[in-house]
């Protein structure tokens, strides 16, 4: 493999591991937090005692979320150097106003969240957690402008003099339609996350018949409030899809299997086999009109389908052309007012000439038959892409079935009557992260060849480094992270096993052994004896 | 967008707060990362290892985000310096990295099983995240300031054209050991402040150590430097407007270059003279049981011994040894006149914020990690 593609598979491997952690953080900060503001309002100590327990398992995912997020910081220098060169002066803005914003506030209370049980109010502590919270969300906003930057580059413009992008807007960049639906439908995807686990845990306890009321308590609050989580992501999923449709053309061909335009309002392929090789979707299944109203919400708007989507990336490709062989006659001489015209006037398929590059040195000099490979190229794996918003879609769907079943029966109090909505719920565990890692692949995988949509394409980017250096690092990765996942898998049990009352009871850890991360009670509550279990 | 202040203007500011949030960086975060330096040495029972450890434990998070804010700022206002010198130092990087993903889990996992081996484990793993960072920082200072082996090609990709032991050559490590001897210094202090006998009188003589080495190192590598280090200088004109195309200029090789700056802008000498009167009045501090005092005269040592080299090469911030006139200027490496502008902004609204609310958070914490944390019904720091 050379470095392109060992970089490429670093940063997926280390940002799906990342966003392991992430939707948890989102979801339970957030839910942490409606449990302490049901003790403060409510003054009952059996909440106090829900929101210590979650917290415990809080700060041993939140410790793994830090520890992965920062490799990827870093990795955009290290690995993708010429990405940085090429658009840091609008991508490093987010990132930067992300560790100002929110890094700080939820790094900062954070550790008060477990130090300050005793020394703060009430109130005081509430606000900390809130904090918390916030944080956490912000850091997400400030990330999803970034990564929508990527998928569709607003409000900046190409500088012949500085060879980069750089900004002409920055309000369009904050207000870019792509951030506002990605942020909604990743936020509200971790809200399922949290919402699952709190839900599929509980249920454990029930079926075991421990800590009833606590886990009561518990689902009670994570049915609600993944109910209205579920829907959210339904709904902002399908804006997230009509956002795609406006500016990711091939990537909703991609994801429909979508190979020649169809007379207008287009089919839904319910069920389908993309064939890359034959250039053709088959067995389809299609429903009539629903993907025309879906992605469009009109009944006369084309879809184009690839095939139309590639003959457009050819004459953008021949513009770009035009654009580039301008650039080249500089060097890097200050380039003349008719230099600087031609360029303007081609800026926006610069990006596309650059796809040449793969094939040639020199892209003016670009033979028809390369052109044309590099056209085909703007097309990513369709059955990848195809099946993985299938899975994801379907699962968003199963959620809100969920937990709309299990609202209805906490609102009947009627849990431990239904065991086999127990075992549903706890089998229910994984999903929430199958359906956010597919998501991902969608979005990222989907935007391939580019990095930045239409800007630069992926195999420019990397860093000019040897490829030994990546293997080392990729290598090293891999065992580390392996490593930290099974000790926080082997924690993570160890904590729900002991359960919300016996996790304080652990004689090392409630007195001679005060833990750092203070999670015991007699740390985070003194001189409380953890309640008495109830029926 | 009319931009209100000068593009020149905002170099400099931005040159400033780089250097502001390394130095944020070093005096916040560098006292956790001393103390874990010092952890196997200062606690003898696993007891005192997690009084040391709950002394920096409510506090490191924040504190590390100045280290993820310089990344992000650096990316944001000097995309050309971030795209360099991070795929440059590859696997330096990739190293630190390492040691800073084993510091948030060492803090949260280690009390969670009740075993010594695991604990002894997690222990180790935070001595090695303290050290590791330490040493890389001090020896990616000392290899700034002798210039880095760069290019860039047509299309202003940056291109490492050295190996990774080159980096290790004996100026940088004579820096990193500055950093280590220093961050001891300043995680002693801190320790000090934070516990009760018998863990600060050990913290008391490891800081009046540290503070006397970081005194003599400091001193020889500023000797060094003068002596036979080889410094850069714009040749040509400065055209400090200028769109930042860092292939614009000329820049020669002069010995004694580094040191004009102490000529042009004679105040730049409060640098060195704080970095060395700072170390002497920490020693002395520690000397006389004035343990506050200690801590702020080590701050400002660490501010002073931070700020010298950046300071010394401005206005340079990444020279290249290999092709000189490639070198990254404050002049020619930032961001669009309009990303600096806003960036500002930011940073204008959300740093005081940031500051007010550390402040809070280190005023509830205050006072020494109570040794009654042990006893039932105690509580942890
Ligand atoms: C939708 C949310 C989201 C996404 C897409 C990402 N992150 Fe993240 N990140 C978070 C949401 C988040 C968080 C919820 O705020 C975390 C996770 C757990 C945590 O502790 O904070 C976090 C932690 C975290 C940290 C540690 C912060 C600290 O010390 O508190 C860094 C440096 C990053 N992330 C950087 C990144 C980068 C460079 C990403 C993209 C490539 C990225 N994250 C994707
Ligand atoms: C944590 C959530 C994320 C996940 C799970 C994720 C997933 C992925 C995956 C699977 C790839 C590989 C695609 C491929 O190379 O075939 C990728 C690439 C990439 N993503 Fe993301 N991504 C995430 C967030 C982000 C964000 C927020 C950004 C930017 C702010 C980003 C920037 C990139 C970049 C720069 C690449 C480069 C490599 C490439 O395109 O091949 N990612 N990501
Ligand atoms: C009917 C249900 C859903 C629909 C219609 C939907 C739609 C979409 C679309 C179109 C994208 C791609 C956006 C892009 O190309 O940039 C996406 C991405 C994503 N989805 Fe979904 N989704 C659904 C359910 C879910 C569920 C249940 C989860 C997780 C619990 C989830 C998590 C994600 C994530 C994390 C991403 C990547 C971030 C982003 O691009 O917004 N989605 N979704």
């Amino acid at each position: 493999m050379d470095v392109v593609e060992l970089s490429r598979l670093q940063f997926a491997l280390t940002a799906l591991y990342h966003f392991l952690f992430v939707p948890l953080t989102l979801g339970l900060s957030v839910l942490l937090a409606i449990m302490e503001s049901v003790y403060v309002m409510t003054g009952l100590r059996v909440w106090r005692d829900i929101t210590i327990f979650w917290g415990i398992l809080f700060g041993i995912n939140f410790a793994m979320g830090v520890a992965t997020g920062i490799t990827m910081e870093f990795q955009f220098g290290t690995n993708w150097s010429y990405y940085s060169q090429y658009v840091g002066d609008v991508f490093g803005a987010p990132l930067a106003i992300e560790g100002l914003m929110a890094f700080f506030l939820e790094a900062t209370f954070i550790g008060l969240f477990f130090f300050g049980w005793d020394r703060l109010s009430k109130p005081g502590h509430l606000a900390v957690t809130w904090c918390v919270a916030l944080g956490s969300n912000f850091s997400a906003l400030w990330i999803l402008v970034a990564n929508a930057w990527m998928q569709n580059p607003v409000g900046s413009h190409f500088n012949p003099d500085t060879i980069r992008m750089e900004v002409t807007d920055f309000m369009a960049v904050l207000f870019n339609p792509v951030a506002q639906s990605k942020f909604v439908h990743t936020v509200a995807a971790g809200y399922v996350t949290g919402a699952v686990f709190v839900l599929a845990i509980g249920a454990w306890y029930l079926l075991q018949g421990r800590h009833r009321a606590f886990a009561r308590r518990s689902m009670t609050v994570a049915a609600s409030f993944g109910l209205a989580s579920a829907l959210s992501v339904v709904v902002l999923g399908d804006e997230s899809g009509y956002n795609t449709t406006e500016n990711q053309k091939v990537k909703l061909a991609a994801m429909e299997g979508l190979w020649r335009s169809e007379p207008p309002p287009a089919a839904f392929t319910i069920f389908g086999i993309p064939d890359p090789e034959r250039r053709e979707t088959r067995f389809a299944i299609q429903a009539p009109w629903m993907l025309g109203l879906i992605a469009t919400r009109s009944l006369t708007t084309v879809i184009p389908g690839i095939f139309e989507l590639v003959d457009d990336a050819k004459a953008r490709i021949g513009h770009g052309m035009e654009g580039y062989a301008a650039m080249r006659s500089l060097g890097a001489a200050e380039p003349t007012a008719a230099v600087r015209r031609t360029i303007e006037e081609r800026q926006g398929d610069l990006g596309y000439a650059l796809l040449l590059r793969r094939y040639t040195d020199d892209p003016t000099k670009a033979t028809p038959e390369q052109i044309e490979r590099a056209a085909w190229d703007t097309v990513p794996n369709v059955p990848v892409i195809f099946w993985s918003f299938r899975v994801m879609v379907a699962l968003g769907f199963y959620f809100i079935a969920l937990f709309a079943v299990m609202f209805y029966v906490s609102s009947r109090r009627a849990f431990e009557q239904r065991r086999w909505l127990l075992r549903l719920s706890f089998w229910s565990l994984p999903l929430p992260w199958i359906a956010a890692e597919l998501g991902w692949i969608v979005a990222e995988y989907g935007r391939q060849p580019w990095i930045i949509e239409g800007v630069l394409p992926t195999f420019l980017a990397a860093s000019p480094i040897p490829a030994g250096n990546v293997w080392l690092s990729l290598a090293g990765f891999f065992i580390f992270y392996l490593a930290l996942l099974v000790v926080d898998i082997f924690l993570l049990v160890k904590y729900v096993r002991l359960g919300p009352a016996e996790s304080w009871e652990i004689p090392d850890l409630a007195t001679r052994q005060a833990p750092p991360g203070g999670v015991a009670l007699e740390e985070v509550a003194p001189g409380i004896a953890p309640s008495a279990p109830e029926s | 967008m009319h931009v209100p202040l000068d593009y020149d203007t905002l170099r400099v500011v931005w040159w400033a707060l780089l250097g502001a949030l390394l130095v944020g960086f070093a005096v916040f975060d560098g006292f956790d990362l001393g103390t874990a330096i010092l952890l196997p040495f200062l606690g003898r029972t696993d007891r005192e290892r997690r009084i040391l450890i709950n002394s920096i434990g409510p506090v490191w998070e924040g504190n590390q985000v100045w280290f993820i804010l310089g990344g992000g700022a650096s990316f944001a206002a000097w995309p050309p310096v971030y795209a360099a010198s991070f795929s440059g130092f590859y696997v330096a990087m990739f190293v630190t990295l390492v040691a800073l993903i084993l510091r948030p889990v060492a803090f949260k996992f280690r009390g969670k099983v009740d075993s010594s081996l695991w604990r002894s484990i997690w222990d180790w793993a935070l001595f090695f995240g303290g050290l590791a960072p330490a040493v890389i920082f001090g020896v990616a200072f000392g290899n700034l300031l002798q210039g880095v082996p760069f290019r860039f090609d047509h299309d202003l990709r940056v291109v490492y054209t050295g190996t990774f032991f080159q980096l290790l050559n004996p100026f940088a490590l004579l820096c990193g050991l500055v950093s280590v001897s220093m961050l001891i210094m300043h995680g002693a202090a801190y320790v000090r402040t934070k516990t009760l006998e018998p863990i600060a009188g050990r913290a008391r003589a490891a800081g009046i150590l540290a503070s006397l080495l970081t005194l003599a190192l400091f001193a020889v590598g500023g000797y060094y430097a003068y002596l036979t280090l080889d410094g850069y200088a714009v040749s040509s004109q400065i055209a400090a407007n200028a769109p930042s195309n860092p292939l614009r200029k000329t820049v020669e090789v002069a010995t004694g270059a580094w040191m004009r700056n102490y000529d042009r802008y004679p105040w730049s000498l409060a640098a060195p003279i704080l970095g060395l009167v700072g170390a002497l009045l920490t020693a002395a501090m520690f000397a006389f049981r004035r343990e506050k005092a200690a801590f702020v005269t080590s701050a400002a040592a660490v501010v002073g011994i931070v700020a010298t080299p950046g300071l010394a090469m401005f206005p340079f911030i990444m020279p290249s040894s290999s092709e000189p006139n490639a070198s990254l200027t404050a002049w020619d490496a930032s961001s669009s006149h309009l990303t600096l502008f806003v960036m500002l902004i930011a940073v204008v609204i959300f740093l005081p914020i940031v500051l007010a609310y550390t402040a809070w958070v280190y005023r509830v914490l205050r006072g020494k990690v109570p040794s009654h944390i042990f006893e039932p019904g105690g509580h942890a720091y």
